[in-house]
């Protein structure tokens, strides 16, 4: 395919238009079903009423659900990415109702060639605020692309 | 959910073993999280992908590991940071138990700051299929 990691370095650091995120109660609930936790404070309005949030709380993984825009003029293949880490950093609960902005950026890019052949490492970042511009949560994901082939495990 | 729990360097957090992975909960996680990659769902596709069948999205097993952590704590506490490195693939059926030692523990005028290790199997002493660090504050 002829890809490299320069075709991405023109992309870093490049974020995208932030986009509007309104937190509903039913994604929380669907979202808390799909990983099957219980918790009544995703999906019981009176317990999650009478906890310190006052509303439906989400899981941590939860931000997955949301749309982070597009990074302009960044093409990702379809085939043959791999979900290598993820990792947040929580800076205030997300809650049912909440509007928040959330945008993304690749951050860095690598290439490695190793047994398994070229490997191309692209470490994206995203940002979630709310409609103060307070920073609600923070989070990075390494996606490795094997551009020869391979197995794509996210 | 106890109020006023402490934590120990080299404490087991309590481990969360849940039910084994099916294929309709893939069909849900992929709705919910909006992620439609068809490996996660089409079995003729994971196959011609050469993945030898459906595999979980990494992120439910993290999700996994977020529970065992929500349920740790409760209402008592509040994840700071939470990374995974995600090693090696989940399948339907698959039995997944998360599990947790406390690495780091610093003391805070309201509470404490615990950092620990954290990682999931399909099998007690199997082989880790997430591994990865949480850090929570527990209030006092």
């Amino acid at each position: 395919m002829g890809v490299d990691m320069h075709d991405f370095l023109p992309l870093v650091g490049v974020w995208s238009e932030p986009v509007k995120n309104e937190v509903e109660k039913g994604a929380i609930r669907k979202f808390a079903q799909a990983i099957g936790d219980d918790n009544p404070l995703y999906s019981n309005e009176e317990a999650a009423k009478k906890s310190r949030y006052g509303r439906l709380v989400a899981p941590p993984t939860f931000s997955r659900t949301f749309d982070y825009g597009r990074i302009p003029n960044l093409v990702l293949p379809t085939a043959g990415l791999i979900h290598g880490e993820q990792s947040y950093v929580f800076h205030r609960p997300i809650l049912a109702g909440d509007v928040l902005y959330a945008s993304q950026a690749l951050v860095d890019v690598k290439e490695r060639s190793g047994k398994l052949g070229r490997m191309i490492i692209l470490l994206f970042s995203y940002k979630v605020e709310n409609e103060a511009g307070d920073l609600v949560q923070t989070a990075t994901s390494t996606i490795i692309y094997r551009p020869e082939g391979g197995n794509s495990h996210d | 959910m106890t109020k006023g729990m402490r934590f120990g360097v080299g404490d087991r957090l309590a481990p969360l073993t849940k039910p084994p992975v099916t294929r309709t909960q893939l069909v849900m996680y992929a709705g919910a999280s909006g992620d439609f990659n068809p490996i996660h769902t089409v079995e003729s596709f994971a196959q011609e992908a050469g993945l030898g069948g459906v595999i979980a999205h990494g992120m439910l097993t993290m999700a996994f590991v977020g529970q065992m952590l929500t349920d740790l704590f409760g209402e008592s506490g509040e994840l700071s940071t939470f990374g995974i490195r995600f090693i090696d693939m989940v399948r339907p059926d698959d039995i997944i138990t998360c599990e947790g030692v406390v690495t780091e523990v610093e003391e805070a005028p309201n509470g404490q700051i615990v950092t620990c290790d954290v990682w999931a199997t399909k099998a007690p002493g199997d082989v880790k299929v997430v591994q990865g660090t949480a850090r929570f504050r527990i209030f006092a």
